[in-house]
Protein backbone atom coordinates (compact mmCIF):
# COMPACT_ATOMS: atom_id res chain seq x y z
CA UNK A 1 0.00 0.00 0.00
CA UNK A 2 3.26 2.33 0.40
CA UNK A 3 3.14 2.28 -3.18
CA UNK A 4 0.05 3.89 -3.84
CA UNK A 5 0.97 7.85 -4.11
CA UNK A 6 3.73 7.32 -5.74
CA UNK A 7 2.06 5.24 -8.46
CA UNK A 8 -0.94 7.49 -8.23
CA UNK A 9 1.36 10.80 -8.41
CA UNK A 10 2.56 9.44 -11.72
CA UNK A 11 -0.86 8.30 -13.29
CA UNK A 12 -2.16 11.98 -12.91
CA UNK A 13 0.77 13.53 -14.05
CA UNK A 14 0.20 11.02 -17.38
CA UNK A 15 -2.73 11.65 -17.74
CA UNK A 16 -2.16 15.06 -17.24
CA UNK A 17 0.50 15.38 -20.00
CA UNK A 18 -2.18 13.56 -22.08
CA UNK A 19 -4.83 16.05 -21.68
CA UNK A 20 -3.10 18.54 -22.06
CA UNK A 21 -1.30 17.18 -25.40
CA UNK A 22 -4.77 16.49 -26.87
CA UNK A 23 -5.04 19.97 -27.82
CA UNK A 24 -1.97 20.17 -30.46
CA UNK A 25 -2.56 16.82 -31.87
CA UNK A 26 -6.37 17.85 -32.87
CA UNK A 27 -6.60 21.30 -33.36
CA UNK A 28 -7.16 20.69 -36.53
CA UNK A 29 -10.11 18.33 -37.02
CA UNK A 30 -11.32 20.75 -33.92
CA UNK A 31 -10.90 23.69 -35.78
CA UNK A 32 -13.10 22.31 -38.74
CA UNK A 33 -16.06 21.05 -36.62
CA UNK A 34 -15.94 24.78 -34.66
CA UNK A 35 -15.73 25.93 -38.20
CA UNK A 36 -18.64 24.11 -39.57
CA UNK A 37 -20.41 24.88 -36.40
CA UNK A 38 -20.33 29.03 -37.34
CA UNK A 39 -17.21 29.70 -35.10
CA UNK A 40 -14.81 32.31 -36.83
CA UNK A 41 -11.59 31.12 -37.22
CA UNK A 42 -8.22 32.47 -37.92
CA UNK A 43 -6.82 32.14 -40.33
CA UNK A 44 -10.65 31.69 -41.96
CA UNK A 45 -9.49 29.72 -44.84
CA UNK A 46 -8.67 25.36 -44.62
CA UNK A 47 -5.68 25.60 -47.15
CA UNK A 48 -4.16 28.58 -45.32
CA UNK A 49 -4.49 25.78 -42.06
CA UNK A 50 -3.03 23.20 -43.39
CA UNK A 51 0.52 24.66 -43.99
CA UNK A 52 0.50 26.31 -40.50
CA UNK A 53 1.48 24.46 -37.04
CA UNK A 54 -0.34 22.96 -35.06
CA UNK A 55 1.16 25.06 -31.76
CA UNK A 56 0.53 28.31 -33.84
CA UNK A 57 -3.24 27.15 -34.74
CA UNK A 58 -3.44 26.74 -31.03
CA UNK A 59 -2.36 30.17 -30.07
CA UNK A 60 -4.77 31.86 -32.61
CA UNK A 61 -7.53 30.55 -31.41
CA UNK A 62 -7.73 29.86 -27.91
CA UNK A 63 -11.36 30.18 -27.64
CA UNK A 64 -12.22 27.57 -30.00
CA UNK A 65 -10.33 24.33 -28.81
CA UNK A 66 -13.57 23.50 -26.51
CA UNK A 67 -14.17 19.89 -28.69
CA UNK A 68 -10.09 19.12 -28.45
CA UNK A 69 -11.63 16.17 -25.97
CA UNK A 70 -14.27 14.92 -27.40
CA UNK A 71 -13.62 15.11 -31.24
CA UNK A 72 -14.97 12.11 -33.00
CA UNK A 73 -11.84 9.89 -34.84
CA UNK A 74 -9.20 12.24 -33.13
CA UNK A 75 -5.98 11.87 -33.62
CA UNK A 76 -5.30 11.40 -29.92
CA UNK A 77 -8.77 10.60 -28.11
CA UNK A 78 -8.59 11.76 -24.95
CA UNK A 79 -8.74 9.61 -22.32
CA UNK A 80 -11.96 9.65 -20.94
CA UNK A 81 -13.11 8.98 -24.61
CA UNK A 82 -11.21 5.86 -24.89
CA UNK A 83 -12.42 4.62 -21.39
CA UNK A 84 -16.49 5.43 -22.52
CA UNK A 85 -14.85 3.06 -26.10
CA UNK A 86 -13.42 0.58 -23.29
CA UNK A 87 -16.82 0.11 -21.48
CA UNK A 88 -18.92 0.22 -24.75
CA UNK A 89 -16.91 -2.43 -26.18
CA UNK A 90 -17.19 -4.68 -22.76
CA UNK A 91 -20.20 -4.19 -20.67
CA UNK A 92 -22.37 -2.46 -22.93
CA UNK A 93 -21.68 -4.88 -25.90
CA UNK A 94 -21.94 -8.00 -23.97
CA UNK A 95 -24.60 -7.02 -21.29
CA UNK A 96 -27.01 -4.90 -23.26
CA UNK A 97 -25.85 -5.53 -27.20
CA UNK A 98 -27.74 -7.45 -29.58
CA UNK A 99 -25.10 -9.95 -30.16
CA UNK A 100 -24.00 -9.68 -26.48
CA UNK A 101 -23.53 -13.00 -24.45
CA UNK A 102 -26.45 -11.95 -22.54
CA UNK A 103 -28.85 -12.34 -25.80
CA UNK A 104 -27.17 -14.30 -27.71
CA UNK A 105 -25.57 -16.86 -25.30
CA UNK A 106 -22.04 -16.05 -26.87
CA UNK A 107 -19.46 -13.47 -26.78
CA UNK A 108 -19.93 -10.51 -29.48
CA UNK A 109 -17.65 -10.35 -32.24
CA UNK A 110 -17.26 -6.52 -31.55
CA UNK A 111 -16.07 -6.72 -28.11
CA UNK A 112 -13.10 -6.84 -26.22
CA UNK A 113 -14.04 -9.55 -24.09
CA UNK A 114 -14.12 -11.53 -27.14
CA UNK A 115 -11.16 -10.20 -28.97
CA UNK A 116 -8.98 -10.44 -26.20
CA UNK A 117 -9.98 -14.16 -25.32
CA UNK A 118 -8.90 -14.89 -28.44
CA UNK A 119 -5.41 -13.20 -28.10
CA UNK A 120 -5.46 -14.72 -24.79
CA UNK A 121 -5.95 -18.29 -25.77
CA UNK A 122 -3.18 -18.36 -28.39
CA UNK A 123 -0.85 -16.48 -25.43
CA UNK A 124 -1.52 -19.26 -22.85
CA UNK A 125 -1.06 -22.20 -25.81
CA UNK A 126 2.09 -20.30 -27.34
CA UNK A 127 3.61 -19.96 -23.66
CA UNK A 128 3.60 -23.22 -23.09
CA UNK A 129 5.20 -24.23 -26.11
CA UNK A 130 7.51 -21.80 -26.01
CA UNK A 131 8.39 -22.18 -22.51
CA UNK A 132 8.81 -26.10 -22.40
CA UNK A 133 10.99 -25.80 -25.60
CA UNK A 134 12.69 -23.14 -23.74
CA UNK A 135 13.28 -25.61 -20.54
CA UNK A 136 14.17 -28.81 -22.68
CA UNK A 137 16.66 -26.67 -25.05
CA UNK A 138 18.09 -25.54 -21.66
CA UNK A 139 18.79 -29.08 -20.33
CA UNK A 140 19.98 -30.35 -23.38
CA UNK A 141 22.69 -27.73 -23.44
CA UNK A 142 23.51 -28.11 -20.46
CA UNK A 143 24.26 -31.68 -20.46
CA UNK A 144 25.76 -31.88 -24.09
CA UNK A 145 28.76 -30.16 -25.19
CA UNK A 146 27.91 -30.68 -28.92
CA UNK A 147 24.45 -28.85 -28.12
CA UNK A 148 25.42 -25.99 -26.34
CA UNK A 149 28.02 -25.36 -29.40
CA UNK A 150 24.46 -26.10 -32.20
CA UNK A 151 21.86 -25.01 -30.30
CA UNK A 152 22.87 -21.69 -29.16
CA UNK A 153 23.63 -19.70 -31.84
CA UNK A 154 20.83 -20.57 -33.79
CA UNK A 155 18.95 -19.65 -31.00
CA UNK A 156 20.31 -16.04 -30.97
CA UNK A 157 20.38 -15.62 -34.79
CA UNK A 158 16.61 -16.88 -34.29
CA UNK A 159 15.80 -13.87 -32.25
CA UNK A 160 17.47 -10.89 -34.66
CA UNK A 161 14.98 -11.61 -37.43
CA UNK A 162 12.08 -9.42 -37.08
CA UNK A 163 9.58 -10.99 -35.68
CA UNK A 164 7.16 -8.84 -37.95
CA UNK A 165 8.72 -9.58 -41.60
CA UNK A 166 8.41 -13.64 -40.00
CA UNK A 167 4.60 -13.66 -39.06
CA UNK A 168 3.21 -13.44 -42.21
CA UNK A 169 5.92 -16.34 -43.45
CA UNK A 170 5.04 -18.41 -41.13
CA UNK A 171 0.87 -17.79 -41.09
CA UNK A 172 0.87 -18.07 -45.44
CA UNK A 173 3.47 -21.66 -45.10
CA UNK A 174 1.52 -22.97 -42.26
CA UNK A 175 -1.47 -21.79 -44.07
CA UNK A 176 -0.62 -23.79 -47.16
CA UNK A 177 -0.19 -26.88 -45.25
CA UNK A 178 -3.91 -26.58 -43.77
CA UNK A 179 -3.00 -25.36 -40.93
CA UNK A 180 -4.58 -22.03 -39.81
CA UNK A 181 -6.25 -20.60 -36.61
CA UNK A 182 -4.63 -20.64 -33.22
CA UNK A 183 -1.72 -22.71 -33.73
CA UNK A 184 0.00 -20.76 -36.41
CA UNK A 185 -0.63 -17.52 -33.87
CA UNK A 186 0.57 -19.93 -30.76
CA UNK A 187 4.01 -20.99 -33.01
CA UNK A 188 4.74 -17.19 -33.18
CA UNK A 189 3.85 -16.63 -30.05
CA UNK A 190 6.34 -19.48 -28.86
CA UNK A 191 8.95 -18.18 -31.28
CA UNK A 192 9.09 -15.17 -28.75
CA UNK A 193 8.51 -16.56 -25.97
CA UNK A 194 11.40 -19.67 -25.94
CA UNK A 195 14.11 -17.28 -26.09
CA UNK A 196 14.22 -15.10 -22.87
CA UNK A 197 13.34 -19.05 -21.15
CA UNK A 198 16.68 -21.21 -23.08
CA UNK A 199 18.80 -18.29 -21.45
CA UNK A 200 17.43 -17.56 -18.07
CA UNK A 201 17.47 -21.88 -17.55
CA UNK A 202 20.68 -22.44 -18.66
CA UNK A 203 22.05 -19.47 -16.27
CA UNK A 204 20.16 -21.07 -14.10
CA UNK A 205 21.29 -24.99 -14.22
CA UNK A 206 24.47 -23.97 -14.53
CA UNK A 207 24.29 -21.76 -11.57
CA UNK A 208 25.68 -24.61 -8.67
CA UNK A 209 28.74 -23.44 -8.07
CA UNK A 210 31.94 -26.22 -8.28
CA UNK A 211 31.94 -26.68 -4.64
CA UNK A 212 28.15 -27.94 -4.83
CA UNK A 213 29.04 -30.02 -7.48
CA UNK A 214 32.04 -31.53 -6.23
CA UNK A 215 30.11 -32.58 -2.94
CA UNK A 216 27.64 -34.59 -4.87
CA UNK A 217 31.04 -35.97 -6.48
CA UNK A 218 31.82 -37.40 -3.27
CA UNK A 219 28.56 -39.46 -3.29
CA UNK A 220 29.34 -40.59 -6.47
CA UNK A 221 26.17 -39.14 -7.60
CA UNK A 222 25.26 -39.98 -11.01
CA UNK A 223 24.03 -37.30 -14.06
CA UNK A 224 20.85 -37.58 -13.37
CA UNK A 225 20.45 -37.28 -9.48
CA UNK A 226 23.00 -34.33 -9.57
CA UNK A 227 19.69 -32.33 -12.33
CA UNK A 228 17.04 -33.21 -10.06
CA UNK A 229 19.04 -32.92 -6.73
CA UNK A 230 20.96 -29.72 -7.71
CA UNK A 231 20.69 -28.01 -10.81
CA UNK A 232 16.73 -28.31 -11.30
CA UNK A 233 16.10 -26.73 -7.97
CA UNK A 234 19.02 -24.15 -8.26
CA UNK A 235 17.16 -23.12 -11.61
CA UNK A 236 13.91 -22.41 -10.13
CA UNK A 237 14.88 -18.58 -9.31
CA UNK A 238 16.03 -17.87 -13.37
CA UNK A 239 13.07 -19.97 -14.37
CA UNK A 240 10.31 -17.74 -12.73
CA UNK A 241 12.45 -14.50 -13.81
CA UNK A 242 12.45 -15.26 -17.45
CA UNK A 243 8.95 -16.73 -17.33
CA UNK A 244 8.00 -13.31 -16.78
CA UNK A 245 9.86 -11.76 -19.81
CA UNK A 246 8.58 -15.11 -21.82
CA UNK A 247 4.66 -14.74 -21.20
CA UNK A 248 5.06 -11.06 -21.83
CA UNK A 249 6.69 -12.17 -25.18
CA UNK A 250 4.25 -14.30 -25.93
CA UNK A 251 1.45 -11.71 -25.88
CA UNK A 252 3.38 -9.85 -28.31
CA UNK A 253 3.82 -13.02 -30.31
CA UNK A 254 0.05 -13.76 -30.72
CA UNK A 255 -0.73 -10.04 -31.35
CA UNK A 256 1.81 -9.97 -34.08
CA UNK A 257 0.49 -12.90 -35.12
CA UNK A 258 -3.27 -11.67 -35.61
CA UNK A 259 -2.23 -8.88 -37.42
CA UNK A 260 -2.13 -10.64 -41.22
CA UNK A 261 -5.16 -12.18 -41.00
CA UNK A 262 -8.24 -10.22 -39.82
CA UNK A 263 -9.50 -13.37 -38.15
CA UNK A 264 -10.55 -11.68 -34.60
CA UNK A 265 -8.26 -10.91 -31.82
CA UNK A 266 -6.72 -7.68 -30.51
CA UNK A 267 -4.26 -7.68 -33.19
CA UNK A 268 -6.84 -7.38 -35.31
CA UNK A 269 -9.00 -4.94 -33.74
CA UNK A 270 -5.77 -2.35 -33.73
CA UNK A 271 -5.22 -3.36 -37.43
CA UNK A 272 -8.50 -2.92 -38.08
CA UNK A 273 -8.89 0.91 -35.75
CA UNK A 274 -6.27 2.30 -37.43
CA UNK A 275 -7.74 1.63 -41.52
CA UNK A 276 -10.62 3.09 -40.13
CA UNK A 277 -9.15 5.83 -38.36
CA UNK A 278 -11.10 4.04 -35.16
CA UNK A 279 -8.51 5.58 -33.19
CA UNK A 280 -10.40 4.99 -30.14
CA UNK A 281 -10.54 1.28 -31.16
CA UNK A 282 -7.14 1.45 -31.09
CA UNK A 283 -6.00 2.56 -27.77
CA UNK A 284 -8.91 0.59 -25.98
CA UNK A 285 -7.18 -2.64 -27.54
CA UNK A 286 -3.88 -1.65 -26.78
CA UNK A 287 -5.14 -0.88 -23.10
CA UNK A 288 -7.00 -4.30 -23.03
CA UNK A 289 -3.33 -5.87 -24.17
CA UNK A 290 -1.52 -3.67 -21.64
CA UNK A 291 -3.73 -5.04 -19.51
CA UNK A 292 -3.87 -8.81 -20.02
CA UNK A 293 0.59 -8.53 -20.27
CA UNK A 294 0.41 -6.37 -16.55
CA UNK A 295 -2.01 -9.86 -15.92
CA UNK A 296 0.06 -12.19 -17.09
CA UNK A 297 3.32 -11.05 -15.33
CA UNK A 298 1.80 -10.69 -11.79
CA UNK A 299 0.15 -14.23 -11.95
CA UNK A 300 3.97 -15.55 -12.73
CA UNK A 301 5.30 -13.36 -9.99
CA UNK A 302 2.49 -14.95 -7.87
CA UNK A 303 3.23 -17.99 -8.56
CA UNK A 304 6.80 -17.53 -8.38
CA UNK A 305 6.49 -16.35 -4.76
CA UNK A 306 4.11 -18.98 -3.64
CA UNK A 307 6.58 -21.66 -4.99
CA UNK A 308 9.77 -20.16 -3.59
CA UNK A 309 8.10 -19.91 -0.25
CA UNK A 310 6.87 -23.77 -0.24
CA UNK A 311 10.97 -24.33 -1.16
CA UNK A 312 12.17 -22.13 1.78
CA UNK A 313 13.77 -20.12 -0.36
CA UNK A 314 12.18 -16.70 0.04
CA UNK A 315 12.68 -15.52 4.00
CA UNK B 1 51.25 -52.89 12.80
CA UNK B 2 47.73 -52.19 10.94
CA UNK B 3 48.01 -51.47 7.52
CA UNK B 4 47.43 -47.46 6.73
CA UNK B 5 43.81 -46.09 5.94
CA UNK B 6 45.69 -43.49 4.01
CA UNK B 7 49.10 -43.72 2.60
CA UNK B 8 50.60 -41.56 -0.16
CA UNK B 9 54.20 -42.36 -1.35
CA UNK B 10 56.07 -39.87 -3.07
CA UNK B 11 52.94 -37.92 -4.06
CA UNK B 12 53.27 -35.17 -7.02
CA UNK B 13 50.67 -32.86 -8.34
CA UNK B 14 51.66 -30.46 -10.58
CA UNK B 15 48.79 -28.09 -11.73
CA UNK B 16 49.78 -26.72 -15.57
CA UNK B 17 48.73 -23.13 -15.51
CA UNK B 18 48.67 -20.11 -18.11
CA UNK B 19 51.76 -19.27 -16.11
CA UNK B 20 53.60 -22.37 -16.22
CA UNK B 21 53.16 -25.27 -13.72
CA UNK B 22 52.42 -25.30 -10.67
CA UNK B 23 53.76 -27.83 -8.21
CA UNK B 24 51.42 -28.43 -5.64
CA UNK B 25 52.33 -31.31 -4.16
CA UNK B 26 55.94 -33.02 -4.43
CA UNK B 27 57.37 -36.04 -2.75
CA UNK B 28 54.50 -36.22 -0.01
CA UNK B 29 54.71 -39.41 2.23
CA UNK B 30 52.54 -39.96 4.50
CA UNK B 31 50.84 -42.62 6.78
CA UNK B 32 47.50 -42.21 8.71
CA UNK B 33 46.27 -45.35 10.33
CA UNK B 34 42.59 -46.23 11.62
CA UNK B 35 41.17 -43.98 14.31
CA UNK B 36 43.92 -41.04 13.66
CA UNK B 37 43.02 -37.26 13.83
CA UNK B 38 45.77 -35.44 11.13
CA UNK B 39 45.88 -32.38 11.13
CA UNK B 40 47.49 -30.44 8.18
CA UNK B 41 48.91 -26.95 8.90
CA UNK B 42 50.82 -24.62 7.15
CA UNK B 43 50.53 -21.54 5.08
CA UNK B 44 48.30 -20.38 2.30
CA UNK B 45 48.94 -22.47 -1.25
CA UNK B 46 51.25 -25.06 0.49
CA UNK B 47 48.54 -28.05 -1.39
CA UNK B 48 46.63 -28.88 2.19
CA UNK B 49 43.19 -28.62 0.09
CA UNK B 50 45.05 -30.13 -3.15
CA UNK B 51 46.34 -33.13 -0.85
CA UNK B 52 42.80 -34.01 0.42
CA UNK B 53 41.36 -33.44 -2.58
CA UNK B 54 43.64 -36.19 -3.93
CA UNK B 55 42.64 -38.38 -1.13
CA UNK B 56 39.26 -37.35 -1.56
CA UNK B 57 39.65 -38.52 -5.81
CA UNK B 58 38.86 -34.96 -6.94
CA UNK B 59 42.87 -34.10 -7.61
CA UNK B 60 44.61 -36.98 -9.81
CA UNK B 61 47.91 -36.90 -9.13
CA UNK B 62 50.48 -36.46 -11.60
CA UNK B 63 52.96 -39.27 -9.72
CA UNK B 64 53.71 -41.02 -6.92
CA UNK B 65 50.44 -43.41 -5.56
CA UNK B 66 48.27 -43.22 -2.71
CA UNK B 67 45.69 -45.33 -1.30
CA UNK B 68 42.54 -44.76 0.60
CA UNK B 69 41.55 -48.41 2.86
CA UNK B 70 43.83 -50.30 0.05
CA UNK B 71 42.18 -48.56 -2.70
CA UNK B 72 42.39 -46.05 -5.45
CA UNK B 73 41.22 -42.81 -3.84
CA UNK B 74 38.95 -43.10 -7.19
CA UNK B 75 37.32 -46.36 -6.13
CA UNK B 76 37.35 -45.50 -2.51
CA UNK B 77 35.26 -42.48 -3.68
CA UNK B 78 32.93 -44.82 -5.21
CA UNK B 79 32.74 -47.09 -2.70
CA UNK B 80 31.79 -44.09 -0.34
CA UNK B 81 34.74 -44.33 1.56
CA UNK B 82 34.73 -40.63 3.39
CA UNK B 83 32.65 -37.81 4.50
CA UNK B 84 33.62 -34.55 3.12
CA UNK B 85 33.02 -31.21 4.64
CA UNK B 86 34.01 -28.26 2.72
CA UNK B 87 34.86 -24.56 3.90
CA UNK B 88 31.43 -23.10 3.63
CA UNK B 89 28.52 -25.38 4.39
CA UNK B 90 27.07 -25.05 1.47
CA UNK B 91 23.78 -26.51 2.78
CA UNK B 92 21.27 -26.13 -0.07
CA UNK B 93 18.74 -23.45 0.94
CA UNK B 94 15.30 -25.21 -0.37
CA UNK B 95 15.97 -28.03 1.73
CA UNK B 96 15.41 -28.37 5.72
CA UNK B 97 18.37 -29.00 8.25
CA UNK B 98 16.89 -32.75 8.30
CA UNK B 99 16.83 -32.46 4.54
CA UNK B 100 20.21 -31.44 3.89
CA UNK B 101 21.52 -34.39 5.87
CA UNK B 102 19.31 -36.70 3.98
CA UNK B 103 20.79 -35.43 0.33
CA UNK B 104 23.67 -38.22 0.63
CA UNK B 105 21.32 -41.04 2.07
CA UNK B 106 18.68 -39.97 -0.94
CA UNK B 107 21.66 -40.37 -3.40
CA UNK B 108 23.01 -43.65 -2.03
CA UNK B 109 19.43 -45.23 -1.99
CA UNK B 110 18.99 -45.98 1.89
CA UNK B 111 15.73 -46.99 2.62
CA UNK B 112 12.99 -43.85 3.95
CA UNK B 113 13.15 -45.58 7.61
CA UNK B 114 16.61 -46.14 7.25
CA UNK B 115 17.24 -42.16 6.16
CA UNK B 116 14.87 -41.06 9.23
CA UNK B 117 16.87 -42.97 11.40
CA UNK B 118 20.58 -41.77 10.16
CA UNK B 119 19.05 -37.97 10.21
CA UNK B 120 18.16 -38.31 14.12
CA UNK B 121 21.23 -40.07 14.84
CA UNK B 122 23.41 -38.00 13.27
CA UNK B 123 21.46 -34.86 14.00
CA UNK B 124 22.26 -36.04 17.51
CA UNK B 125 25.81 -36.49 17.28
CA UNK B 126 26.19 -32.87 16.24
CA UNK B 127 24.02 -31.20 19.06
CA UNK B 128 21.18 -30.20 16.97
CA UNK B 129 18.26 -32.27 17.48
CA UNK B 130 14.91 -30.32 17.42
CA UNK B 131 16.06 -28.54 14.16
CA UNK B 132 15.36 -30.74 11.85
CA UNK B 133 12.28 -28.95 9.94
CA UNK B 134 14.14 -25.52 9.87
CA UNK B 135 15.75 -24.18 6.69
CA UNK B 136 18.75 -22.85 7.01
CA UNK B 137 18.84 -19.13 6.93
CA UNK B 138 16.63 -19.20 10.18
CA UNK B 139 20.32 -21.54 11.85
CA UNK B 140 23.54 -19.28 12.78
CA UNK B 141 26.55 -20.04 11.02
CA UNK B 142 28.10 -21.96 13.40
CA UNK B 143 25.05 -24.26 13.15
CA UNK B 144 25.05 -24.29 9.50
CA UNK B 145 28.42 -25.65 9.79
CA UNK B 146 27.49 -28.49 12.18
CA UNK B 147 24.83 -29.62 9.87
CA UNK B 148 27.32 -29.79 7.07
CA UNK B 149 29.46 -32.21 9.13
CA UNK B 150 26.25 -33.94 10.06
CA UNK B 151 25.58 -34.49 6.60
CA UNK B 152 29.18 -35.99 5.73
CA UNK B 153 28.66 -38.47 8.90
CA UNK B 154 24.99 -39.72 7.97
CA UNK B 155 26.07 -42.56 5.32
CA UNK B 156 28.49 -43.61 8.14
CA UNK B 157 31.67 -43.37 6.38
CA UNK B 158 34.91 -44.52 8.61
CA UNK B 159 36.69 -41.17 7.28
CA UNK B 160 35.83 -37.69 7.80
CA UNK B 161 37.56 -35.73 5.63
CA UNK B 162 37.52 -32.02 6.35
CA UNK B 163 38.81 -28.63 4.57
CA UNK B 164 39.14 -25.63 7.10
CA UNK B 165 35.73 -26.33 8.32
CA UNK B 166 35.46 -23.76 11.21
CA UNK B 167 37.66 -21.05 8.89
CA UNK B 168 35.18 -18.69 9.05
CA UNK B 169 33.89 -18.78 12.45
CA UNK B 170 34.49 -16.51 15.34
CA UNK B 171 36.91 -17.58 17.89
CA UNK B 172 34.10 -18.65 20.30
CA UNK B 173 32.04 -20.76 18.72
CA UNK B 174 35.35 -22.26 17.00
CA UNK B 175 36.52 -23.32 20.49
CA UNK B 176 32.62 -24.40 20.88
CA UNK B 177 32.90 -26.75 17.79
CA UNK B 178 36.78 -28.05 18.08
CA UNK B 179 35.53 -29.41 21.99
CA UNK B 180 32.43 -31.18 20.40
CA UNK B 181 34.34 -32.37 17.27
CA UNK B 182 36.54 -34.06 19.52
CA UNK B 183 34.17 -35.41 21.39
CA UNK B 184 32.38 -36.77 18.00
CA UNK B 185 35.73 -38.16 16.41
CA UNK B 186 36.02 -40.39 20.73
CA UNK B 187 32.42 -41.72 20.45
CA UNK B 188 32.75 -42.44 16.38
CA UNK B 189 36.41 -43.98 16.49
CA UNK B 190 36.71 -42.17 12.63
CA UNK B 191 39.66 -41.80 11.07
CA UNK B 192 39.83 -37.74 10.69
CA UNK B 193 41.91 -35.38 7.95
CA UNK B 194 41.33 -31.92 8.85
CA UNK B 195 42.82 -28.81 7.22
CA UNK B 196 43.74 -25.79 9.53
CA UNK B 197 46.27 -22.56 9.42
CA UNK B 198 45.22 -22.62 13.31
CA UNK B 199 48.20 -23.81 15.85
CA UNK B 200 46.59 -23.64 19.11
CA UNK B 201 43.34 -25.79 16.82
CA UNK B 202 45.42 -28.41 15.19
CA UNK B 203 47.38 -29.10 18.20
CA UNK B 204 44.23 -29.06 20.47
CA UNK B 205 42.64 -31.63 18.38
CA UNK B 206 44.87 -34.17 16.36
CA UNK B 207 47.13 -37.13 17.25
CA UNK B 208 49.44 -36.41 14.32
CA UNK B 209 49.98 -33.03 13.16
CA UNK B 210 51.46 -32.92 9.58
CA UNK B 211 53.26 -29.66 9.02
CA UNK B 212 53.08 -28.19 5.28
CA UNK B 213 55.17 -25.48 3.40
CA UNK B 214 54.89 -24.24 0.04
CA UNK B 215 56.67 -23.72 -3.40
CA UNK B 216 56.67 -26.66 -4.05
CA UNK B 217 53.89 -27.83 -1.25
CA UNK B 218 55.48 -30.80 0.78
CA UNK B 219 55.52 -32.19 4.21
CA UNK B 220 58.32 -30.69 6.47
CA UNK B 221 57.19 -31.92 9.86
CA UNK B 222 55.14 -34.72 10.94
CA UNK B 223 54.67 -34.32 14.98
CA UNK B 224 52.77 -37.15 16.65
CA UNK B 225 50.94 -35.49 19.88
CA UNK B 226 51.48 -36.49 23.56
CA UNK B 227 48.44 -35.48 24.27
CA UNK B 228 45.52 -37.90 25.95
CA UNK B 229 42.83 -38.84 24.02
CA UNK B 230 40.34 -36.89 26.49
CA UNK B 231 40.90 -33.30 26.11
CA UNK B 232 39.10 -30.46 28.32
CA UNK B 233 39.55 -26.87 26.49
CA UNK B 234 41.94 -26.11 29.69
CA UNK B 235 44.31 -28.35 28.22
CA UNK B 236 45.42 -25.67 25.79
CA UNK B 237 47.25 -24.02 28.97
CA UNK B 238 49.56 -27.42 29.82
CA UNK B 239 53.04 -27.05 29.00
CA UNK B 240 52.68 -30.17 26.65
CA UNK B 241 50.25 -28.83 24.53
CA UNK B 242 52.77 -25.53 24.79
CA UNK B 243 55.47 -27.47 23.34
CA UNK B 244 54.10 -29.57 21.10
CA UNK B 245 52.69 -25.72 19.45
CA UNK B 246 56.23 -24.71 19.92
CA UNK B 247 57.54 -27.68 17.69
CA UNK B 248 54.65 -26.54 15.13
CA UNK B 249 55.92 -23.07 15.21
CA UNK B 250 59.31 -23.90 14.63
CA UNK B 251 58.24 -26.34 11.33
CA UNK B 252 55.84 -23.62 9.99
CA UNK B 253 58.93 -21.15 10.77
CA UNK B 254 61.24 -23.78 9.41
CA UNK B 255 59.28 -24.18 6.02
CA UNK B 256 59.34 -20.65 5.19
CA UNK B 257 62.85 -19.80 5.60
CA UNK B 258 63.74 -22.28 2.88
N1 LIG C 1 42.79 -26.27 -9.98
C1 LIG C 1 43.98 -25.64 -9.86
N2 LIG C 1 44.62 -25.21 -10.96
C2 LIG C 1 45.81 -24.58 -10.87
N3 LIG C 1 46.45 -24.36 -9.71
C3 LIG C 1 45.86 -24.76 -8.57
C4 LIG C 1 44.59 -25.42 -8.59
N4 LIG C 1 44.24 -25.71 -7.32
C5 LIG C 1 45.24 -25.25 -6.54
N5 LIG C 1 46.22 -24.68 -7.28
C6 LIG C 1 47.47 -24.12 -6.79
O1 LIG C 1 48.12 -25.11 -6.02
C7 LIG C 1 48.71 -24.56 -4.86
C8 LIG C 1 48.17 -25.21 -3.62
O2 LIG C 1 46.81 -24.83 -3.44
P1 LIG C 1 45.93 -25.31 -2.23
O3 LIG C 1 46.01 -26.78 -2.12
O4 LIG C 1 44.57 -24.75 -2.41
O5 LIG C 1 46.63 -24.64 -0.98
P2 LIG C 1 46.11 -24.46 0.51
O6 LIG C 1 44.83 -25.19 0.65
O7 LIG C 1 47.21 -25.02 1.35
O8 LIG C 1 45.96 -23.00 0.73
C9 LIG C 1 48.44 -23.06 -4.93
O9 LIG C 1 49.58 -22.42 -5.47
C10 LIG C 1 47.29 -22.95 -5.85
O10 LIG C 1 47.32 -21.74 -6.54
MG1 LIG D 1 42.85 -24.47 1.14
Amino acid sequence: MKHLLPVLTVVIALLAVWYIACIPMNVKEVLTTAERAGVPIDPPSAAERRDMGHLALVLRNTDALGGSWSQDRARLPSPHQITAELWKSTWEEEVNGRRGIVRSGSLSNRSLIYHGWITLSATFVGFLIGAGLGVLLAVGIVHSRVMDMSVMPWAIISQTIPIVALAPMIIVVLYSVGINGLIPKAIISAYLSFFPVVVGMVKGLRAPDHMQLDLLKTYNATKSQTFWKLRLPSSVPYLFTSLKIGIAASLVGAIVGELPVQRGGLGARMLGGSYYGQTEQIWAALFVAAGMAALLVWLIGWLEKRTLTRMGMLT
Amino acid sequence: MKTPVIQAKDLNLTFETNDGPVHALKGVNLDIQQGDFVSFIGPSGCGKTTFLRCIAGLETPTGGSLTVNGMSPDDARKARAYGYVFQAAGLYPWRTIGGNIRLPLEIMGYSKQKQAEQVQRTLELVDLAGFEKKFPWQLSGGMQQRASIARALAFDADILLMDEPFGALDEIVRDHLNAELLKLWDRTGKTVGFVTHSIPEAVFLSTKIVVMSPRPGRITDVIESTLPRERPLEIRDSKEFIEIAHRVREGLKAGSEV
